[in-house]
């Protein structure tokens, strides 16, 4: 009797054939987990890997202090259910400058996340991170490797990447060298939708439409997710208006685009993401500076 | 005939949940599409992915704009802009790498592997092809069969895709003529069985226009199908096949949260398992059964090739991660071996005798390399002879590791047969190869267990062993500080022994030149003698010049943690040529002396040494005592 396998099946093989590997190869292994849908799946994953073991690693999330109050719920929750240990870090220097999305424009994503990043990799000494980075989320990315070196300096050089050949992977390395590993390259923002449908695996509600305090900020419509907070960067309070909306990714909140909608339940959210007509980024601001090559440029910095 | 892309499209709309259960049971394909540089394969792939839906847009825009100030295609939209990648190879519009594209049917989700078509790069097309079931190859209408053709269908068959498709792309430009067509169609029908391939499918199409991509075009009317996607849909993957075979689960990590749970994690590569199978773990060939699928969703009944499990046995034996748990009555064999075909990937090519890492499975062993028998000619498919692998070469050749692997030869399982290649210095990947067989000789030999054991030898002449490795220019001083060395230990009572450069090249290595391959052989040799003399309790001293770190780090691998010693011999080029003791460094400048370290030949200095030896500062005699304290020092003697 032959058994088919779906291509969800697949792909969850993959997977978690690559972070057992991880596992077993790296002296030191971190999930780098940022709340959204693909960290959700991403560690839905890591925990059917290792089951009935906990996943052998912590969870790190390098922080902005800008995210959604109900992503950090989310966050602290999932930490708890999957028995994984949870490392957050901020960049201090960002702390101290006031670094935020309104003043600083794209210093913001630099100094919270980029540096941040590196710094959080260098102070507990992690040699291999996970990231749910998918091939199809952008052009540059296609030709990523599912391991992608980085020197001890965290650059990455698309020209010097190691060949991937059949499920082989090569994880050695010299000291103070790095990998960052992603599993979930070979996943569509359909296969994710998909995933969490059949697995249940839960996910920030801001996914779904719900009526919401919203103000609008150069053309966009924003969540007031902190109105106090809000208040104190912009100097006055922004007009706000209760909304029926909901977010297609997730971020800072005040970087974060969110659409007017009605899906309220993950068929329809998947519908509307079917039908819709601009791409999953298009609502984070990060992409479009630097032109067609912006992520190319930020990899090399070290921006995951 | 309907257009998929649109029944799916009005199905979202209608009824998403049919349509969510409907993508749910799809299946995946992966493919590669090869061909030449003009050949239109960036063209077809954005052909595929706008056709079924895969462009948002904002991208769409964005390609309006980009084909516009960049494209290749006057006011019309240049498809393989959405394809193209990085930057660089975006101003030179040529496909550098492999990149893997997504796109999906009601069917199937497809992964598709870009490859580049371009002379040098054997390595990517080798690479995208090692995971796909299938393969596009394509053929410019006006051009026919190439020597790139030819090359590309051999590279996958190679790789053992069951299914090639010979898209005859560009039809539109031959104004779809169907004698063209056929024409190409024999002729390259006539090479494919020449080279062994047993079957292809053949479709007239235009990636520009769209013709027989999605439907089938009133442009051929002679053209009956399928067309390209409803062929992609229903070729049969290969997971029915490997379901069939016995049972391969390689352990990649050995699952232990409490003392309760031993559970074995890994891909199953091949077969089937369910609970109460007889099993046989390899290579200690070890029985028992399976006891548990375990799963977070609940025990599994049963679990086949290509899903990633847990398994717990009902006995408590040995396993862990490089085992092999197998059918009981049909398990693979273990050898150290084998006749591999190699394909050399590194521009630093392969160095025969030299170790590296095989990896295959989860098992990573240290291996060498023969001269290979023979490469092939990507070309005319003419085997050469050859002495070294260079990058983008192919060859047949035979290999060696340091302990058996568990195997099975490449044709009749990937997974067991497949393997990369590891620098041991640079940690890069070198090569791809696949197991062929395993040499007899392999078969027959076997380690005969000793009882007088090392520890013995050396406890009866009161004395730890070790290997004082000394290594430096021609004309540092090795011999000379070797040899006080010896006399000191002697006088201390200490049995030693000392392996000359020269006088080994009198004996032993005297079929050996001072060709790179040659000096590597020359230092294994040596390495396998020093080791020999260590396990009968000697202390050991060479003097040989040694260039390579990869040998000496070699050798160090050999022997036990603590007894290699290092001695780097630190003389500059210039004052060991001021020496010239032997006269040889005048043979060198003159041409007269070939492969001269230092002139002609490289000395890569040892980074991490135990001991050097400053020759310029610090006398033969200070040095001689130096190196005897450290000796003792650590309770070598």
């Amino acid at each position: 009797m032959t058994a088919r396998l779906t291509h969800l099946q697949r792909l969850e093989a993959e997977a978690i054939h690559i972070m057992r590997e991880v596992v077993a190869e790296a002296e030191r292994p971190v999930m780098l987990y940022s709340v959204g849908k693909d960290s959700a799946v991403m560690l839905h994953l890591a925990r059917k890997a290792f089951y009935p073991s906990p996943p052998p690693f912590p969870l790190l999330h390098v922080d902005t202090t800008w995210k959604f109050q109900a992503m950090y719920e989310l966050r602290d929750r999932m930490a708890a259910e999957s028995g994984m240990e949870l490392l957050v870090y901020q960049n201090p220097e960002a702390t101290e400058q006031g670094i935020n999305p309104f003043d600083h424009g794209p210093l913001h994503t630099d100094m919270w996340k980029t540096e941040g990043l590196k710094q959080a990799l260098d102070k507990w000494g992690f040699d291999a991170a996970f990231g749910g980075a998918r091939r199809d989320e952008e052009k540059s990315r296609a030709k990523e490797r599912i391991f992608s070196f980085r020197t001890a300096s965290h650059g990455w050089d698309p020209k010097n990447q190691r060949p991937e050949l059949w499920n082989l992977y090569n994880a050695k390395k010299h000291k103070g060298e790095s990998i960052r590993v992603f599993p979930i390259s070979n996943w569509t923002e359909l296969d994710i939708w998909q995933y969490i449908q059949v697995n249940d695996v839960p996910i920030v509600p801001l996914y779904f439409a719900a009526p919401r305090p919203t103000y609008e900020w150069d053309g966009q419509l924003f969540m007031a997710d902190d109105i106090p907070r809000l208040e104190k960067v912009l100097g006055k309070r922004p007009e706000i208006v209760e909304r029926s909306v909901r977010f297609r990714t997730l971020g800072c909140f005040p970087l974060t685009g969110a659409v007017e909608s009605t899906a309220s339940t993950l068929s329809e959210v998947i519908q509307e993401t079917l039908l819709t007509t601009t791409s999953e980024r298009q609502g984070r601001v990060i992409d479009k500076d630097a032109g067609g090559a912006g992520m190319e440029v930020k990899k090399q910095q070290g921006y995951f | 005939m309907s257009d998929p892309v649109y029944v799916t499209d009005a199905l979202i709309a209608e009824d998403i949940d049919a349509y969510l259960a409907t993508h749910q049971h799809k299946d995946m394909l992966r493919f590669i599409t090869c061909g030449s540089v003009d050949d239109g394969k960036s063209t077809l792939i954005g052909r595929l992915l706008y056709d079924s839906k895969m462009i948002f847009e904002d991208q769409l825009a964005a390609l309006e704009t980009d084909s516009k100030k960049v494209g290749t295609q006057g006011q019309e939209i240049d498809f393989a802009l959405l394809v193209d990648g990085l930057a660089a190879e975006r101003e030179q519009g040529i496909t550098i790498d492999v990149a893997y594209r997504f796109f999906n049917t009601e069917k199937r989700k497809f992964i598709v592997a870009d490859c580049p078509g371009h002379e040098q790069y054997t390595r990517n097309m080798v690479t995208g092809a090692s995971t796909a079931d299938l393969a596009v190859i394509l053929i410019d209408a006006r051009k026919g069969v190439l020597v790139q053709t030819r090359r590309h269908s051999y590279l996958c068959h190679l790789i053992g895709i069951r299914h090639l498709v010979l898209a005859v792309n560009k039809m539109d430009l031959v104004d779809y003529d169907q004698a063209t067509f056929d024409a190409i169609v024999a002729d390259y029908a006539a090479f494919a069985q020449s080279i062994g391939i047993e079957s292809f499918t053949a479709l007239p199409i235009s990636g520009f226009k769209g013709d027989n991509i999605t439907a089938l075009s009133a442009n051929t009317p002679w053209f009956t199908g399928p067309t390209l996607v409803e062929h992609l849909e229903t070729v049969e993957v290969d997971t029915a096949a490997d379901q069939a075979l016995p049972l391969r689960l390689p352990v990649q990590w050995v699952n232990r949260p409490n003392l309760d749970f031993r559970g074995f994690s890994g891909l199953i590569a091949s077969g089937t398992v369910r609970p109460g199978d007889a099993v046989r773990v390899l290579p200690s060939g070890k029985t028992s059964t399976v006891e548990r699928i375990v799963t977070l969703d609940g025990d599994l009944e049963m679990a086949v090739a290509g899903q990633s499990v847990t398994l717990t046995l009902a006995d408590e034996i040995d396993c862990s991660r490089g085992d092999v748990i197998a059918a009981a009555d049909a398990p693979p064999q273990a050898a150290d071996q084998f006749e591999a075909t190699v394909v050399w990937m590194d521009d630093d090519p392969l160095h025969v005798g030299r170790g590296y890492w095989l990896k295959l499975g989860a098992q990573t062993v240290s291996v060498t390399l023969q001269q290979p028998k023979y490469t092939v000619n990507v070309n005319t498919l003419d085997r050469l002879a050859a002495k070294t692998l260079d990058l983008n070469a192919i060859g047949v050749t035979e290999l060696a590791t340091d302990r058996p692997l568990v195997f099975e030869p490449y044709a009749q399982n990937r997974s067991l047969g497949g393997f990369i290649l590891i620098d041991k210095l640079t940690n890069r990947t070198v090569a791809a190869g696949m197991l062929n067989f395993s040499l007899r000789r392999a078969q027959n030999v076997h380690w005969q267990a000793l009882d007088i054991s090392r520890e013995a030898h050396a406890s009866l002449k009161h004395q730890q062993p070790a290997v004082l490795w000394f290594t430096g220019l021609s004309g540092s001083g090795k011999s000379t500080i070797a040899n006080l060395v010896e006399k000191k230990l002697h006088a201390l009572g200490k049995h030693t022994f000392l392996l000359d450069g020269d006088n080994v090249r009198h004996g032993l290595n005297k079929d050996l030149g001072f060709t790179e391959a040659d000096r590597i052989e020359n230092i294994r040799r040596v390495g396998e003698v020093a080791k020999l003399m260590a396990d009968a309790g000697l202390i050991v001293l060479t003097a040989f010049i040694s260039p390579f770190t990869a040998e000496r780090d070699m050798v160090r691998a050999m022997l036990p943690e603590g007894e290699f010693i290092e001695v780097f011999v630190d003389t500059p080029l210039e004052v060991a040529e001021s020496r010239d003791v032997k006269g040889l460094y005048k043979k060198a400048r003159s041409g007269e002396l070939k492969n001269f370290t230092g002139i002609d030949s490289p000395y890569e200095p040892p980074l991490d040494p135990e001991l050097r030896v400053d020759t310029t500062s610090e006398s033969p005699e200070d040095a001689a005592e130096r190196i005897v304290a450290h000796l003792l020092a650590r309770g070598a003697a």
